[in-house]
């Protein structure tokens, strides 16, 4: 433990108290829906990036948009994990939360390790807000939190005296509470106030009563944890070894616009979104809306179905077409995904994965989609699926996605989950010209009388991309079975048969292109750990931890789920045992088991939220001493 | 160099497709009259794209020798929207049915109006399910035995240009199938519109429900039961041309032209009248109380989506300029690990 005086607070004194060192911390803020939580979080989160330090974290939305206050139904959470090291999840067991009133604390105290530190807003725990939060005790002065390290803040009067001279309201003042806090938790880990700073000027700029009341509770809260005799030393955590360059913070829905962004512009080609608002896929659209000098158009549709129709019709235009939505909207799409198949157009078709079935639970995460992408349509019709394992990651993916789904002229699924979608992490911000290009081609005028085939196919298996507008290529397309050389409506028995074969093959075509699958850890032994999407981050944690403990244990995370890699098979075979944890009831597992005819093993968690580290590494030692007992 | 176009014929749009509609389905005139009228208007056969549903109708795109799209049951004007936000350059026509238009289609059809998208749209109204062999559509009339009403039928049908007309629509017309020159005139117009046309064409199935536009078509009483509209003429009709429509008491009301009524006391039809309610009243004239009006009801002009959509890109790259993803990557607060 090293103590240091240096401050990198801005615009502030330096702090006087001594700073302990630390590795990382995992902190949670939870307050009412209305407190600006998921604000404070998203602070802490880009300031600690900003720091340098490794950064990953995890909104928890309440299902309500405004629920009763002080219920427990209408808390809302934000964690952040910040590290001197690589981390891949935001962390399990917190080392700090923060709680706005009882309620929070009480549904999320689980969570805090023993000895970890708690602070509260004493004002909150008065008789009304206990009872909302069902609580027959006052926590603070039961006993009941003695195994923490315990800080009462009277935030709601501390926050009314900091703003007191703007003469706000009070509904106003009690506002700026979450910046009171903020400026506590800021002052106990040592975070800059500078882009916070920045962030009031911007959001506020036109306001300058609650700029200045925003500002005032924050630096105030500062002072607080300077000033009390309480907080005797802050804590300070150094800068991750992150590879060299330049980095910003990253949602997962923004890597994803960005993403698809940047795969229209490095295929010279104009972006058609045609969406409909659904959560946790909104987002996308949201952002995509913005970037209309770069001329993308974005489409919202009367529902679902035109959504995937519009986009659909775009690519039959010549635009990059996509559409988002999440598991509801994509059973609503499904007609219109089938119809890509038979139309061998190419369109990507985002879906952000959450809690199901039917609306389930809208602000949740899970990875029980699999299925409905692989298999939820009529007929054979078979469609690149790739998953996206973090958020920066979609980045990578969305363009992934539309180099296959141009060059095989397929429509693709796109899965990413409300888990990464909402949740943040340093992005390495790429080179322009190290991302690959991507050059399409579309027929010209022929030069004879020929009769155009729109269904003739190249060594992919794929067909020509003619656009209206093209003389001498007028061509129908549809969803009725096509004549393998004309292209024409065709019943013909055995054409039919071929035509599917060949749909198939041009799909199963898909895995000739992709690079061979990575694995961590030994190329074979006892255990191997296969997973696919947001799980990445747990299973990567768990299983480096596992491997730190001499325990063989390999982890090989899928990127593509349709068509699987070549090698993949040959990967499982040289395991003992595989173990695919999944949130979900075993959907990757079915179809391993079916692809390979291994006994894959499964782990299953379906509380709609993410995997802790913690449960894996027990399930990995578990499944290890059934490898041994059985030999 | 300056090389001389070759003047397109309608049997230029004609393809090789042997054309499966029953024989007498009036599907054949409507067919016809379309690539008249696209020879009429010399449009390039590789400018224009017909998009379908499902249903009898829908199978007009292999009939084109234009680019096309055989889509699914309902969602044609999805697919048109988000062609046409594309490309602008091409001529885009819907071709949809009762059942593909108002029944499973009828949210698509309905937001597609009220856009005012600068499409096309082409109703054939038989007032039946052709393709599925018999059952009611949403315009079959009330009491219709079917297949699926052996009863009669129980719910009230619909008027597809009042539907049009309640989600905005900025031009509306009607025609018959067996019009030939009328239906052109009609189609023309449509073509030539800025921003959604709808067009309701009466369409007789020959093989589930013969004759259900007979008192428009039969020689001998449709001059009795049909009025059609002209711009800034009066509401004339009967086979001596000399009944009216008048508007009194809020309603129209048929007149004998004679001693007590002359012309100028007659309904002056107004196709650019700025509010939809004169349109609406012409849409709620049923036989055989009324005679049924063919013709353009509403022809105004408001923004397109299409083009307003493309308004908003050229605005908004001219204020924040082109767009350029070195610099998106690098806005707002980055950090660098040396
Ligand atoms: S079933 Fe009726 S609408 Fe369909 S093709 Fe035959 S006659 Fe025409």
């Amino acid at each position: 433990m090293s103590t240091t005086s240096d401050s990198v607070t801005e615009g502030l004194p330096v702090s006087k108290k001594k700073a302990i060192q630390l590795e990382g911390v995992t902190i949670r803020l939870v307050g009412d829906s209305g407190d600006g939580m998921q604000l404070l979080g998203t602070q802490l989160a880009n300031t600690s990036a900003l720091l340098g330090n490794d950064v990953a974290t995890f909104p928890d939305y309440p299902a309500e948009i405004r629920a009763p206050r002080g219920t427990r139904g209408g808390v809302s959470g934000f964690q952040v994990q910040f590290s001197s090291h690589d981390i891949y999840t935001p962390g399990d067991e917190l080392d700090a939360l923060v709680a706005m009133n009882p309620a929070a604390l009480i549904t999320n105290l689980q969570d805090l390790r023993a000895g970890g530190t708690l602070i509260v807003n004493e004002d909150s725990f008065n008789d009304k807000e206990l009872r909302l939060a069902h609580l027959d005790s006052n926590p603070l002065t039961d006993g009941s939190l003695e195994k923490y390290h315990l800080f009462k803040v009277p935030m709601t009067r501390l926050t009314r005296d900091a703003v007191k001279e703007l003469e706000l309201n009070i509904k106003l003042a009690d506002r700026c509470r979450n910046f009171f806090a903020m400026g506590l938790v800021f002052w106990m880990f040592n975070r800059d106030v500078a882009p916070t700073d920045r962030f009031i000027d911007a959001k506020f700029g036109n306001k300058p009563d609650i700029a200045k009341a925003n500002s005032r509770a924050l630096r105030s809260g500062w002072y607080y944890g300077e000033t009390t005799e309480a907080f005797v030393s802050s804590f300070k955590v150094d800068p991750a070894e992150l590879p060299p360059g330049t980095y910003r913070s990253m949602m997962g829905n923004q890597a994803t616009a960005w993403g698809l962004l940047a795969a229209a512009e490095l295929s010279d080609k104009t972006l058609f979104l045609g969406s409909y608002p659904i959560t946790p896929a909104s987002d996308i659209l949201h952002e995509l809306s913005k970037f209309k000098n770069f001329k993308v158009h974005t489409f919202q549709a009367e529902d679902e179905i035109a959504a995937v129709c519009s986009a659909i019709g775009a690519a039959f235009g010549g635009a990059m077409a996509v559409t988002t939505t999440s598991g509801p909207g994509l059973a609503l799409k499904s007609e219109g995904m089938g119809l890509a198949v038979m139309l061998e157009l190419p369109l990507i078709v985002v879906n952000v994965q959450r809690g199901g079935p039917s609306t389930g639970m809208p602000t949740k995460t899970e990875q029980a989609d699999l299925m409905q992408v692989m298999f939820g349509r009529n007929g054979e019709s078979p469609m690149p699926v790739l998953a996206a394992k973090s958020p920066a990651d979609c980045f990578d993916v969305a363009i992934e996605a539309w180099r296959i789904a141009v060059r095989f002229m397929t429509p693709v699924v796109l899965l990413s989950d409300g888990y990464i979608a909402n949740g943040s992490e340093p992005w390495r911000i790429p080179e322009i010209d190290q991302l690959p290009r991507m050059k399409i081609e579309h027929p010209g005028p022929p030069n004879d009388d020929r009769v155009f085939k729109p269904y003739a196919r190249d060594e992919h298996l794929s067909r020509p991309w003619a656009l209206p507008g093209t003389p001498g290529l007028m061509h129908r397309i549809g969803g009725l079975e096509k004549d393998f050389e004309t292209g024409n409506v065709s019943y013909d028995p055995a054409n039919h048969e071929r035509m599917i074969r060949t749909r198939a093959q041009k799909i199963a075509n898909v895995a000739k292109e992709i690079p061979p699958q990575e694995v961590d850890g030994p190329d074979s032994g006892e255990l191997l750990v296969l997973s696919w999407g947001g799980t990445y981050g747990a299973c990567t944690t768990a299983t480096k931890l596992c491997r730190a403990d001499g325990l063989s244990v390999a982890h090989c995370h899928l990127r593509y789920l349709n068509p699987l890699p070549a090698d993949l098979g040959d990967i499982l075979a040289r395991y003992k045992r595989v173990l695919i944890p999944e949130l979900n009831l075993g959907q990757l597992q079915m179809l391993i088991r079916a692809t390979y005819l291994i006994d894959a093993v499964g782990f299953h968690k379906l509380i709609g939220k993410p995997f802790t580290v913690g449960e894996l590494v027990d399930t990995i030692h578990r499944e290890l001493e059934a490898i041994r007992e059985k030999s | 160099m300056t090389t001389e176009l070759p003047v397109l014929k309608a049997s230029d749009y004609a393809t090789n497709q042997e054309v499966r509609w029953c024989p007498g389905c009036g599907d054949y005139s409507i067919l016809a009259q379309t690539r008249k009228t696209l020879a009429a208007m010399q449009i390039p056969k590789e400018n224009t794209v017909f998009i379908s549903g499902i249903g009898c109708s829908s199978r007009f795109p292999y009939y084109m020798n234009t680019y096309g799209m055989h889509s699914i049951h309902g969602r044609a004007p999805g697919f048109a929207t988000g062609l046409k936000a594309m490309r602008q350059d091409l001529q885009v026509w819907v071709i949809t049915g009762d059942g593909d238009g108002l029944s499973i289609g009828g949210n698509h059809l309905m937001h597609c109006i009220r856009r005012n998208m600068n499409l096309t749209i082409v109703l054939f109204n038989n007032r039946i399910y052709g393709l599925t062999k018999g059952q009611y559509s949403p315009t079959s009339c009330l009491g219709h035995v079917t297949k699926s009403s052996p009863m009669g039928t129980i719910d009230n049908p619909l008027h597809p240009l009042s539907i049009a007309l309640g989600c905005e629509a900025t031009f509306i017309a009607r025609s018959v199938d067996v019009y030939p020159k009328h239906l052109t005139h009609v189609l023309q117009r449509a073509a030539e519109h800025c921003g959604t046309a709808f067009v309701e064409v009466y369409q007789n199935c020959v093989v589930f429900n013969d004759g259900a536009w007979k008192y428009a078509t039969d020689r001998k009483i449709k001059s009795d039961s049909i009025v059609e509209l002209e711009h800034d003429k009066p509401l004339i009709f009967g086979k001596n041309r000399d009944k009216g429509i008048r508007f009194s008491c809020m309603k129209p009301e048929i007149v004998t032209l004679g001693d007590d009524v002359a012309e100028s006391d007659l309904m002056v039809h107004d196709e650019t009248f700025d509010e939809p309610y004169r349109a609406l009243m012409l849409s709620r004239m049923h036989h055989p109380e009324y005679p049924e009006p063919i013709g353009i009801f509403r022809a105004v002009k408001r923004p397109c989506y299409d083009l307003e959509m493309t308004h908003q890109i050229e605005q908004a790259e001219q204020q924040l300029g082109p767009g350029n993803l070195e610099s998106l990557f690098h806005s707002g607060d980055t950090w660098t690990v040396e």
